[in-house]
Parts: structure tokens; C-alpha cells; sequence
């Protein structure tokens, strides 16, 4: 992998020059909070941003999209808002989280609606440092080697810029000018201190070793009930999740009745319905049972068949959590550690 | 990492799963009053002669307006270009579907799911347990392996139904019946008319029947309403049939077909990808099975 360097006071500049490649979104501040926008000026981005609202699983599969149309005789696919973009300030735990989903969209069946929008889409990483809710050094997210094209890390008054694919070589070549190549060893020194002193701020660290096991042999554990008088069923987490995927698929039609559209809109394993057949059976009725199937997929199944949890540690199931069940609280509890109540 | 930028993913773009083909019911009939069969093949005939996919599999149906469902497949590939389907009346989608008559257009997609592992039960005796609606899903083992006869050993059969009147596919199962190359019996719970010529009660009832078998080389499967299963696995058990040879095939909610909407899940699985049909030792360890 080649790195430049890229003078803090460029940054503007730069971003500005991103938009001849496509859409350039990145975060801004919502009240107190931050989602993903379009920078229509690049001045509105928030660089101090941590965790924004949705993560950013909406660019590739957007909370609501079109299939396809269908009338009387036929089926026409449609890739509707599929456009060139950039996405700027994406932290390491989120470029985790895209990777965790191009295992399920890009592996066994190629889903193309989200292939189409991961090819047109650009992913620019930009270093953090943690706050309280942050555990993404226990989920070993807290680095990126893959997964941009272009990363931007922290240097002083400067930002090292990792080229992560041929795309992102295309990327830095928009304003070649601004960037230098001279990286020497006090740059190296600078680049370890920072890494060094940013992993010693994670307050929020847990062990994730066994969990398949601790999962399996919790199964019947009085916990889940526990948490299930607790969970309102809402399904926040599942929305903020960056690798919560599960969708449902519905046809709308027009009022003619003899056209429409087959759409799919994000879902979660929270809802009552999400098990529900034809016939009336519904096989998670409970919402405990609802509740070990999300951190089924979080702590085991993933972990079982690629090696690694379906959880980066991006803090979001903290931050919206209404009644306080997220991943360190259960990890907590399901080794029987005291929890908040 | 998957490299999006490369040429060999962008080139030669995969079909989009999700498109359903466009497929012509050509034949349809009642089977009892809310089970329907229904035939159904490509509009394209170049493309019905190429269908593949194997007993076990499920296809998802569409109706464009209402949705889609999944469906077992109950023809077998070994009679091709046609696709049929048992279908009971029970939701949105099938509702909608019992008022489509013959020559109406409906959209198909697939196969999906793993089927039954028939390459491995070839050289094997089979044992075939059916209850009711099992029938959709079984028959497509059931005409494969009769239509493979040599490749199999012995055959059994066991079907249950209700009553005669709401037994499916009664005259075929009949005939099959009168076969001499399968060991075929069928039974009855009631008999409301008192016409049935064979035995009455339950399916497990036939289990004395079953002789000579060799078990370690035996493949069995059941499907049939969910209260069936524990009698007759424990059946299969008492027969000293392997745990990872009996075979079954489960329900689940699906949006996709592919491992993708996350529906279907159980624990680690996915029904749709890792299953259907899965082995007793299989479902022995899903935790959250009902």
C-alpha cells in the first residue's frame, strides 16, 4: 500500500476537488447528533463527528428501494439512485462494518443492488479517537487494512493518506499537487505515538474469547427473560447497526392495479412479525427469543462461520438503546458480571 | 478483500436473483378443498427443457402486486420441463393464487435450498414417511427414486392422511401402490364413509410393516404436521437408523431465497441456504427449532 501526506489547511480544497469523481457525502451535525449528508458545501463537514445516527450500511442498501417494476406481462429491474459518490470520514469501525456486509451481499448469490452501489461508491476512512462508548479494540476493528479506497489518518498538522485500491490512486490524482510524498521517519514516530496513544483511551474494552460457547450454553439462561421485560421491541438497534442486513420485500402497486413496484425496506429481528408464517405460526413469538436471535448473528453465527463477530464496536446500540441493552451489557451479563439496570 | 474496482467483477455481470421468470400455469386441479395442484412451466419451452433443481428444493413464487412465497417443488427433475407445486390455501400469496386459472402468467424464481442429499442415499435402502401436506415436498423424492429404481435398494413407503377425502394425490399414490418394485402402505386416522380398503389409524402403526432393512445403510425422511415428527423419528431410532440419515425438511419465513433478508435464520443457519432438508443429527442442535 503507497501513503502521501496531505496538509490539514488542503483538506477544503481537496474534498472539493472529490465532487468531479461523484457525490461527495460526508458528516454533519444534526442537533446534538451527526448523520451522513450530502456536502453541497464542504465546510459543513464535521471532522470532530464520532458515531453518526445510520451507519453507513444506507448507501448500499438503502432503508427503502425499488427491485424492480412490474405490469401485466413483464418484470423491468431498476437501479434508481445508483451514482457515483465519495464517501469522506468514514471511521474504521464502519469500513468493518462494510466489510462484514460485502461477506453476506457479495459472496454466495451476488446481490446486485448492492454490488451496483458498492462499485459506484468511493469509501474515504478517516481516523478517530474513542469516547465511553467506543469498543471496537475488543472487536479488533480499531485498524483498517482493506475495505477504502483512500484513509485518512491523523499527523500533527497533517493527514497521512493511505491508497487503499486503484480507485483510490485515481482519487488522489483529481489534485495531485496538494499532496506530498516525502514521508520520513519523524513521520513514522509521529504516526506510532498517535496509534499508541489512541489505543489507550479505549475505557470500554470486553473479552470476547468463548463467545460461541457462552452463547450456546447460556441459551437457557434466565438472563434472556430479563432482558426481554426490559426490551421495547423497538428494533433502534437493528437500524443503527452497521451489520444488522435483514429486510422485507413488498409489492406496491399502483392504483391502476396493473403496474408497480417490488420494494424491499430495512427490518428487524425485534418485530413480532419478523418469524411469522402464512398459517398463523409464528416460530419467535417471545421476545426473548427474539433477542438471542440478534445476539445470535452479533457473537456466534458470525463468529462461527467467518472467525470474527458480526459486531465492530461502533457504540451506536449504547448511544440509542432506550432501555439500555447493547453489546457490552450483555457480553457483561452473559459472563455474569454486574449490568446496569 | 473483494476488489470492486477489477475488471472480473464489474465484467460479465451475474443474474439478478431476485427477477422472477415468467412462468405459465398449465395445468391446475384440486387435490382436496383447500390443497391445489398446479403445473406449471417456463413460457420460454427451450428453457423449461433446461430446468434443473433437486427433490428437496424450493422454488419462491411471485404475483406480481401481491408478493412472493416459497414453495416446495413436488415434481421430480427426472420427468422434465415442468415444475409442480401442492399448494395450500393458507395466506396472502396463495390465497391470490387459487383464483389464477390455467394459461395465467405467474412469476418463479429459483431453485434455492441444499434438497435432499440423493447422490449419497443411491446404494441405499430408503424409508419414505409422509403425513398429510408432507406429500409436496416428499413426492419429488418419492418419483426420483422410482424413477431411478435400480440405483436405490429397498423402498419403502408409509403415507398417512386425515381421512380418504383429504388424502393428496390419492390415485396416484394408489397406483404406486400397486407396484411391485416398492414396499408402499397407506392408512387413514378416520374413515368417515368407511370405503378405505387398507389400514386405519396412525402412520407409526405401519412401522411393523417395515422388515428386513438394512439400518446403517438406511435412508429415512418425514414430513408431515409438526405433531408427527417425535413418533415417527422415534420410530426410525427404534429401527437403528442413524441419526445423521434421517432426513427432514423445515418451515421458515422467507423474503429471498438466498441467505440474504435474514428471516429464516436458526442460530447459525440459514434454513434457506443450509437447508431446507436437514438430518435429526442436524436439528438435534438448533436451539430455537419451534
Amino acid at each position: 500500500m503507497k501513503a502521501l501526506k496531505l496538509k490539514k489547511a488542503d483538506l477544503y480544497t481537496y474534498l472539493e476537488s472529490l465532487k468531479s469523481y461523484g457525490e461527495l457525502w460526508g458528516p454533519v451535525a444534526k442537533g446534538e447528533k451527526y448523520v451522513y449528508a450530502k456536502l453541497d458545501n464542504v465546510h459543513d463537514v464535521a471532522l470532530e463527528a464520532l458515531r453518526t445516527i445510520l451507519p453507513p450500511k444506507k448507501f448500499f442498501v438503502p432503508t427503502r428501494f425499488n427491485m424492480f417494476r412490474y405490469s401485466k406481462d413483464s418484470y423491468t429491474e431498476t437501479f434508481e439512485d445508483v451514482r457515483p459518490r465519495v464517501l469522506f470520514g468514514l471511521h474504521p469501525c464502519d469500513i468493518h462494518g462494510i466489510l462484514i456486509l460485502d461477506e453476506l451481499f457479495l459472496e454466495r448469490f451476488p446481490d446486485p443492488y448492492y454490488r451496483k452501489r458498492r462499485e459506484t461508491t468511493a469509501i474515504i476512512g478517516l481516523s478517530c479517537v474513542p469516547d465511553d462508548k467506543c469498543m471496537s479494540r475488543s472487536t479488533n476493528t480499531h485498524a483498517i487494512e482493506e475495505g477504502f479506497d483512500l484513509a485518512f489518518n491523523e499527523l500533527g498538522n497533517e493527514y497521512l493518506v493511505w491508497i487503499g485500491s486503484s480507485l483510490g490512486d485515481d482519487l488522489v490524482r483529481l489534485n495531485l499537487d496538494l499532496f506530498s510524498e516525502d514521508i520520513d521517519t519523524e513521520d513514522l514516530q509521529k504516526y506510532l505515538a498517535w496509534r499508541s496513544d489512541r489505543d489507550s483511551r479505549y475505557k470500554l474494552n470486553f473479552d470476547r474469547t468463548g463467545m460461541p460457547d457462552i452463547m450456546e450454553l447460556s441459551w437457557d439462561s434466565p438472563l434472556w427473560d430479563e432482558l426481554a421485560e426490559r426490551c421495547l421491541a423497538c428494533g433502534s438497534c437493528s437500524m443503527v447497526c452497521p451489520t444488522c442486513p435483514c429486510y422485507n420485500v413488498r409489492d406496491v402497486s399502483n392504483l391502476s392495479l396493473k403496474s408497480g413496484v417490488r420494494e424491499r425496506q430495512w427490518d428487524s429481528c425485534m418485530n413480532k412479525e419478523y418469524a411469522l408464517v402464512a398459517g398463523g405460526h409464528n416460530f419467535r413469538e417471545a421476545r426473548a427469543e427474539r433477542l438471542k436471535l440478534w445476539y445470535t448473528h452479533k457473537l456466534k453465527a458470525f463468529i462461527t462461520e467467518y472467525g470474527k463477530p458480526a459486531c465492530v464496536g461502533c457504540g451506536r446500540c449504547i448511544d440509542n438503546c432506550p432501555v439500555n441493552i447493547n453489546v457490552a451489557e450483555v457480553v457483561r451479563a452473559l459472563k455474569g458480571q454486574e449490568v446496569k439496570a | 478483500m473483494i476488489d470492486l474496482h477489477t475488471k472480473e467483477r464489474t465484467s460479465g455481470a451475474p443474474t439478478n436473483p431476485f427477477m422472477p421468470e415468467q412462468m405459465r400455469i398449465v395445468r391446475r386441479y384440486d387435490l382436496t378443498s383447500d390443497v391445489h395442484f398446479f403445473q406449471v412451466r417456463p413460457v420460454d419451452m427451450e428453457r423449461a427443457l433446461s430446468l434443473d433443481y433437486k427433490p428437496g428444493q424450493f422454488m419462491m413464487v411471485s404475483l406480481a402486486g401481491v408478493g412472493e412465497a416459497p414453495f416446495s417443488v413436488s415434481s421430480t427433475p427426472s420427468r422434465p420441463g415442468m415444475l409442480e407445486f401442492c399448494i395450500r390455501k393458507v395466506g396472502r400469496v396463495t390465497e391470490q393464487l387459487f383464483l389464477r386459472k390455467e394459461n395465467s402468467i405467474i412469476g418463479v424464481r429459483g431453485p434455492y435450498g441444499n434438497g435432499f442429499p440423493f447422490e449419497k442415499m443411491m446404494g441405499h435402502d430408503v424409508l419414505i414417511v409422509v403425513g398429510g401436506l408432507g406429500a409436496a415436498p416428499l413426492r419429488s423424492l418419492l418419483l426420483y427414486v422410482l424413477d431411478n429404481r435400480d440405483k436405490f435398494k429397498k423402498f419403502y413407503l408409509l403415507h398417512g392422511a386425515k381421512t380418504p377425502d383429504e388424502m393428496l394425490f390419492r390415485k396416484e399414490f394408489f397406483e404406486i401402490k400397486g407396484r411391485d418394485d416398492l414396499e408402499c402402505f397407506l392408512t387413514v386416522d378416520k374413515d368417515p364413509e368407511g370405503d378405505w380398503p387398507f389400514h386405519k389409524g396412525l402412520v407409526t402403526d405401519l412401522f411393523t410393516k417395515v422388515q428386513g432393512l438394512d439400518s446403517d445403510n438406511t435412508y429415512a425422511t418425514v414430513c408431515g404436521p409438526p405433531t408427527m415428527y417425535k413418533y415417527v423419528i422415534a420410530e426410525f431410532i427404534k429401527l437403528g437408523i442413524p441419526k445423521h440419515q434421517i432426513l427432514m425438511t423445515l418451515e421458515r419465513r422467507m423474503h429471498c431465497g438466498v441467505g440474504k433478508c435474514g428471516h429464516c435464520a436458526i442460530g447459525p443457519i440459514h434454513t434457506c441456504l443450509d437447508g431446507p432438508v436437514f438430518s435429526y443429527w442436524d436439528v438435534l442442535h438448533m436451539k430455537d427449532l419451534i
